[in-house]
């Protein structure tokens, strides 16, 4: 498959201050691509250089393969959906999705058959008279994404849609974006600080850090191979261990915990090791597996997310692991004491 | 105890206290005094002295020629006011809310409100000292040697039209400018994004979008020059025809109060019937209007 989007050594800079600093990228065609990152890492400014708002400082954007440099936003094969929508309120749910169209003259009977379509594909027959300002949250969503889509533009940018919706609504419009998005094949750029946001739809995922981006990978290998330190520590849980030295294979933290990891390269400064990574009474027919003994500080109660603060008997590091919730481990009180092991795979040095 | 007590009500009396000067200021000054011209209005004096009912006084204004050519002209040189206003103003407020930063926009308002400082009658002396035969424009041009006679400027439609415009603009700037701030940028960057020009994003969405604060700028401005008299009397000098200055006329050059009265109401009517026809034209409902 082709690359829709390239971007080559793009940096941005508003004064002294560098938001966007040598980014390289492709994306390609027909993908869900998202940048993620906490906020002020400047995704938000790299969505607005793409869609010609802002001018880079530095570097080039290609869209199927042709430079973008100087050509204004109305110009551009790329659409956006603002964070809070931008919908026009003075206008009804059929002009706000029939306005683009209108720019582009077409006569009348496509307008009215390209607007229907589109809205019956996100869900929206007899809404068209409705005032956007009387719709739900959701549906505003829906009529944001609509207006854009109509224009069939080469790249979709979404600059963090669902932020403003609740917690359950926003779990919904995630699966149907994702759908709405394979249905009609047209690329999604989405920008979000939520991980899971970006876990569940996307093809790919960039991990953006201080203008720069950590690592482009699909969700699985972000979240089971991250490549620095700031990845694993952002993508998913942690714990995360300060490391004082390595003698040999046996890495040795800060508060007085050894722990082993077959094929130590480098002197790693930090350790990662996911709470669900931890096998609770390990059977001793796992291979490649350290087993070491805990002791239950607290047992933090969150439903499916429920998990055990403990202290690694011999050190004062603490270690959070998950809990599952199958009845299996409901005797556990504070205090107990267990044997844990982890597979060495699962522990990350950087 | 099953008892549900239910608090009474207490008499509020602070919040009558407080309505008061508005009932006051409403029934003595506006609406008695209106009540009066109108009864006023209808009547004349018949050969004995006694006053009766008639619709003389309303009669006498579509009679003569000149009564009714002034009062057509005055609302259409008020309706041209207005929308001068509303060109030359709707950039001003678009530039103080969306391109230069707030503290500086501050500042500029602040600027904008000094001629209110001074009154209006200042004001219009102080046009007259610019537009004179011997002022300051025609003096400035005769030196540098544009012109050898001076342009009759004072006492023109011109010059009452600019100090109508200077005293009036303000008035429209403030309403623009309360509803251009709650404009999200965002709605600009959108439009233009669905491939709007300038034109376009201008004429679709930031002018329907402001269209309270432009109607409601509008109503006010549009009253105050319907209703002047210092501007045009002064400025226009005795060939400028303002409806104001025939109701002036009436009441203390023939001392007619009757028709006074009459010329007072059918303003009144003038104002009101345009007004409601502008808001009818432009989709906008009082109520929306005076909110903003």
């Amino acid at each position: 498959m082709s690359n829709i989007l390239e971007i080559k050594n793009l940096t941005k800079r508003f004064g002294d201050f560098t938001a966007v600093e040598n980014v390289n990228f492709t994306v390609r065609d027909g993908g869900f691509f998202s940048i993620l990152g906490s906020s002020g890492c400047g995704k938000s400014t790299l969505l607005r250089i793409i869609a010609g708002f802002e001018e880079e400082t530095e570097g080039e954007v290609f869209i199927r393969g042709e430079s973008m440099k100087g050509i204004p936003p109305e110009k551009r094969p790329v659409n956006i959906v603002f964070q809070h929508l931008a919908l026009f309120p003075m206008m009804n749910v059929r002009e706000n999705v029939a306005f683009g169209l209108k720019r582009l003259k077409l006569d009348k009977t496509e307008i009215d058959s390209r607007v229907n379509e589109m809205l019956s594909r996100v869900g929206l027959e007899g809404y068209e008279k409705k005032d956007v300002t009387a719709l739900s949250g959701g549906q505003r969503q829906r009529v944001a994404i609509a207006r854009s889509l109509v224009m069939k533009p080469s790249i979709l940018l979404l600059d963090e849609p669902l932020g403003a919706l609740d917690r359950k609504l926003r779990e919904h419009m995630k699966v149907e974006l994702k759908q709405l998005q394979r249905e009609i094949g047209t690329t999604f750029i989405y920008i979000t600080h939520d991980q899971s946001e970006a876990l569940v739809m996307s093809d790919d995922i960039a991990v953006m850090h201080e203008g720069k981006f950590e690592q482009i990978d699909t969700p699985r290998n972000l979240y089971k191979e991250p490549k620095t330190a700031f990845v694993a520590g952002f993508v998913g849980d942690s714990n995360r261990f300060e490391l004082e030295r390595n003698e040999g294979d046996t890495l040795f933290t800060k508060n007085g915990w050894k722990i082993n990891k077959k094929g130590l390269k480098d002197k790693p400064d930090v350790l990662y090791i996911r709470p669900e990574a931890l096998i609770i009474n390990p059977s001793s027919d796992l291979t490649d597996v350290e087993t070491f003994e805990i002791t239950i500080k607290t047992i933090l109660f969150d439903g499916s997310n429920t998990k055990l603060a403990t202290i690694v008997t011999g050190s004062t590091e603490e270690l959070l692991i998950s809990l599952p919730q199958n009845a299996e481990f409901d005797g556990l009180e504070e205090g107990h004491t267990l044997q844990v092991g982890i597979h060495c795979d699962d522990l990350k040095c950087y | 105890m099953e008892q549900i007590i239910k608090p009474k009500k207490p008499f509020n009396v602070t919040l009558y206290l407080l309505i008061i000067p508005v009932l006051l200021w409403l029934v003595v000054l506006i609406v008695l005094p209106h009540l009066d011209l109108l009864v006023s209005s209808f009547k004349i004096e018949d050969d004995s002295g006694a006053m009766v009912f008639s619709f003389d006084n309303y009669i006498a204004f579509f009679k003569e020629q000149i009564y009714w050519l002034t009062f057509v002209k005055t609302a259409a040189y008020a309706i041209g006011v207005t929308i001068l206003a509303f060109v030359i103003t709707f950039p001003i407020a678009f530039y103080l809310t969306k391109v230069i930063s707030k503290k500086n926009a501050a500042f500029f308002i602040l600027l904008l409100l000094i001629p209110l400082w001074v009154g209006e009658l200042v004001t219009v002396y102080g046009w007259m000292v610019l537009l004179g035969d011997h002022g300051i424009i025609n003096h400035f041009l005769m030196t540098i040697g544009i012109i050898d006679e001076p342009i009759n400027m004072l006492y023109t439609n011109f010059s009452m039209i600019l100090g109508l415009l200077y005293m009036s603009m303000l008035f429209m700037v403030v309403p623009v400018m309360s509803t251009l701030e709650s404009l999200d940028d965002s709605l600009i960057e959108a439009a233009s994004d669905l491939g709007a020009s300038k034109w376009t994003i201008f004429r679709t969405i930031i002018i329907p979008y402001s269209m309270p604060g432009i109607v409601s700028g509008a109503i006010i401005v549009f009253m105050l020059v319907i209703g002047d008299y210092l501007a045009p009397n002064i400025l226009g000098g005795k060939s400028s025809l303002w409806f104001t200055e025939q109701i002036y006329n009436k009441f203390l050059t023939t001392f007619n109060w009757n028709e006074g009265a009459a010329f007072g109401f059918l303003l009144l009517m003038l104002s009101s019937g345009i007004i409601w026809l502008a808001l009818k034209l432009s989709g906008q409902k009082l109520d929306k209007v005076g909110g903003s």
